[in-house]
């Protein structure tokens, strides 16, 4: 026994296991180093591999819409107003989830509709982080008067209800896709400001950020390499809150016609030209648009739930 | 305690201020509304004589002064459209709205609290996995197109409720359960993450060697310390509720203010398009604060701090 401990000690090599991970268990949760939880759940749960699939596929229809969609989603036909999906009675045969009462293809619609979802959801997502980025950044690091005056506009714009504030900007600028973007990115930026301004606020003080401030380094390098690091892991899990959410309401002002205008085929669109339709039996022309965007933001969310749980388990559920 | 309160409502009124400058301002260099007020072919002095009689011939920091004088003394102006005075509306369609978003409140609440324990305590079960794919679907869908689906259903095809208006209970079924959907799935979710999070901690951990039972340990130790937290996004919900109800009450044709609000957009009504936006931004401020006092009420650890 004393001949083996001594060979361990001084020829590592000879070690009769590779390195395994501790392994314990702690109240039914199973520990796992933090470096490996991202992957570790990711193939632990089918869930969350079959949401990402989904996504993957949703998002391929998206870019290639104009080879998959079967027929153009603004042609209308007066000859198939009205035209239920494939499976029923009466259907038309391109037309496989029907048509609506300008003769419209739904499915064509729901496959440029999702375009125009993603589109919306992930840019306008995108330049509210990058403003909210910014502005927490600066918020957080310089500290003094910017601080007060972007975190004043922070709780101005969380005090208000975030779907009343995008009305009010719609009404304001009236319909368009640039201006819908702009829109939810404005009411967008300022909890990535927040967050991002929290971040730093906890960790300029910490003894490593001092010390390269001791070295002589510039605000640009603290700022990029010690600040913004840190604050990758709350902003993506913020993010991959806000991009359902901002989905759905886009899909919100285009259902009241606020949003984007008719020429442009979206989900929002297409449910409220199918509720006009609704009380005579012609269920798919709402139905359909609407389960594809649930599809697309459940599929969302499980991704943003995996994420969340996998890079901070111990935080309690973020709305 | 006291201060923070003070900086709370102060905090709150600066935000009414600063909404309706900007809602005023904006309003008013986007759009005339006497395009759309006037017949096509009036005359040009029949225009200019509307003009003035509506005070939109006065620069725009007087009309913003004049606004703000008259909104001190309760008038929001005149509706262009409906040629009566904007709050007045706007506050006869409020009880209605209220109605609907009261009961979308407690319905999601009577739902959510037991379901959400159920599953926290049933971690990993059979139920606590339904509710968690329940949940998922709730907040997935939009609240408009559930309210589609549940007129198709109930209304279309089995023709048990009503699909519009507003009078008796059964109007309010399908729009006060389709709005309550999101609000009942974020509730679980919130109430079982909560519990999950709480049953973690120390004090749980010394009521059960206490050897106090586990339904003890459940409702009186541990949900007790989850709806404190949960208190402050309830609230918020609701606030931001009568906002979101705008949605519902156009699939609905329930006569509320966001359907008033819609209507005013369309005609450009700028003064009903005002009262509502300060109706609602004064209502959700009053209830988040109201929220914040709560909150420092139920929680003796805030209460006792100077």
């Amino acid at each position: 026994m004393n001949d083996t401990s001594a060979n361990k000690t001084f020829s590592p090599a000879v070690a009769e296991e590779p390195y395994a991970p501790p392994t314990a268990h702690y109240l039914g949760f199973e520990y796992i180093p933090a470096e490996r939880q991202l992957l570790h759940s990711f193939f632990s749960s089918k869930l969350v591999q079959g949401a990402l699939l989904i996504l993957l596929l949703l998002a391929v229809c998206a870019v290639f819409a104009d080879g998959i969609a079967p027929v153009n989603p603004l042609e209308q036909t007066l000859r198939s107003r009205l035209r239920p999906p494939i499976w029923e009675e009466r259907s038309l045969s391109p037309y496989y989830l029907g048509t609506d009462s300008l003769g419209r293809d739904v499915l064509s619609n729901i496959i440029y509709g999702l375009r125009i979802s993603l589109l919306v959801g992930f840019v306008s997502v995108g330049i509210s982080l990058v403003i909210g980025l910014t502005l927490g950044l600066t918020a957080g690091y310089k500290r003094g008067f910017w601080e007060s005056v972007i975190m004043r506009a922070v709780d101005v714009q969380l005090s208000l209800p975030l779907i009343m504030i995008a009305l009010c900007f719609m009404v304001i600028f009236g319909q368009g896709l640039g201006k819908m973007i702009l829109v939810l990115a404005i009411t967008g930026w300022a909890e990535y400001a927040r967050t991002v301004r929290g971040t730093v606020l906890s960790i300029r003080e910490k003894e490593n950020v001092e010390a390269a401030r001791a070295l002589g380094f510039g605000p640009w390098t603290i700022m990029v390499k010690y600040l913004l690091i840190n604050a990758i892991t709350p902003v993506l899990i913020l993010s991959a809150v806000q991009v359902p959410r901002v989905i759905i309401l886009e899909a919100t002002l285009s259902f009241l016609g606020l949003g984007v205008p008719v020429t442009t085929p979206s989900i929002g669109m297409a449910i409220a030209r199918g509720y006009q339709v609704l009380f005579s039996g012609s269920w798919w022309a709402s139905i359909f648009p609407g389960l594809a965007l649930m599809l697309l933001v459940a599929c969302i969310n499980i991704v943003a739930d995996w994420l969340r749980d996998a890079l901070e388990p111990r935080s309690r559920e973020q709305v | 305690m006291g201060i923070y309160l003070l900086r709370r409502l102060y905090q709150a009124l600066l935000v009414f201020f600063i909404v309706s400058g900007i809602v005023f301002v904006i309003l008013h260099i986007s759009g005339d509304p006497l395009a759309l007020l006037m017949p096509q072919d009036a005359p040009p002095s029949d225009i200019e004589e509307m003009r003035r009689s509506l005070g939109l011939d006065k620069p725009l920091i007087v009309q913003y002064g004049l606004f703000l004088k008259n909104a001190a003394q309760g008038n929001l102006g005149v509706s262009y459209h409906h040629g009566q005075p904007a709050l007045k509306l706007v506050l006869e369609r409020l009880p209605a709205s209220l109605e609907l978003v009261v009961t979308t409140i407690l319905i999601s609440l009577i739902l959510a609290v037991p379901i959400g324990v159920l599953a926290a305590s049933k971690r990993g079960t059979a139920i606590d996995r339904a509710s968690l794919l329940g949940s998922l679907i709730g907040i997935s869908a939009p609240p408009f197109w559930i309210g589609i689906a549940f007129i198709l259903i109930f209304s279309v095809e089995l023709q048990w409720l009503p699909s519009s208006g507003r009078g008796t209970w059964a109007h309010l079924v399908l729009p006060a359960t389709s709005l309550a959907l999101y609000r009942l799935a974020l509730f679980i979710r919130l109430i079982r993450a909560g519990m999950l999070d709480v049953m973690t901690m120390d004090f749980i951990r010394t009521a059960r060697s206490k050897g106090v039972s586990e339904q003890k340990v459940i409702y009186k130790h541990a949900l007790k310390n989850t709806l404190i937290p949960f208190v402050t996004i309830a609230g918020m919900q609701m606030g931001s509720l009568l906002a979101g109800a705008i949605v519902t009450e156009k699939v609905f044709a329930w006569p509320g203010m966001g359907r008033l609000f819609l209507d005013a957009i369309g005609v450009m009504d700028f003064p009903v398009i005002i009262a509502w936006t300060l109706v609602t931004a004064t209502i959700f401020l009053t209830v988040n604060l109201a929220v914040d006092i709560l909150y420092v009420w139920l929680d003796p650890r805030i209460r006792h701090e100077k």
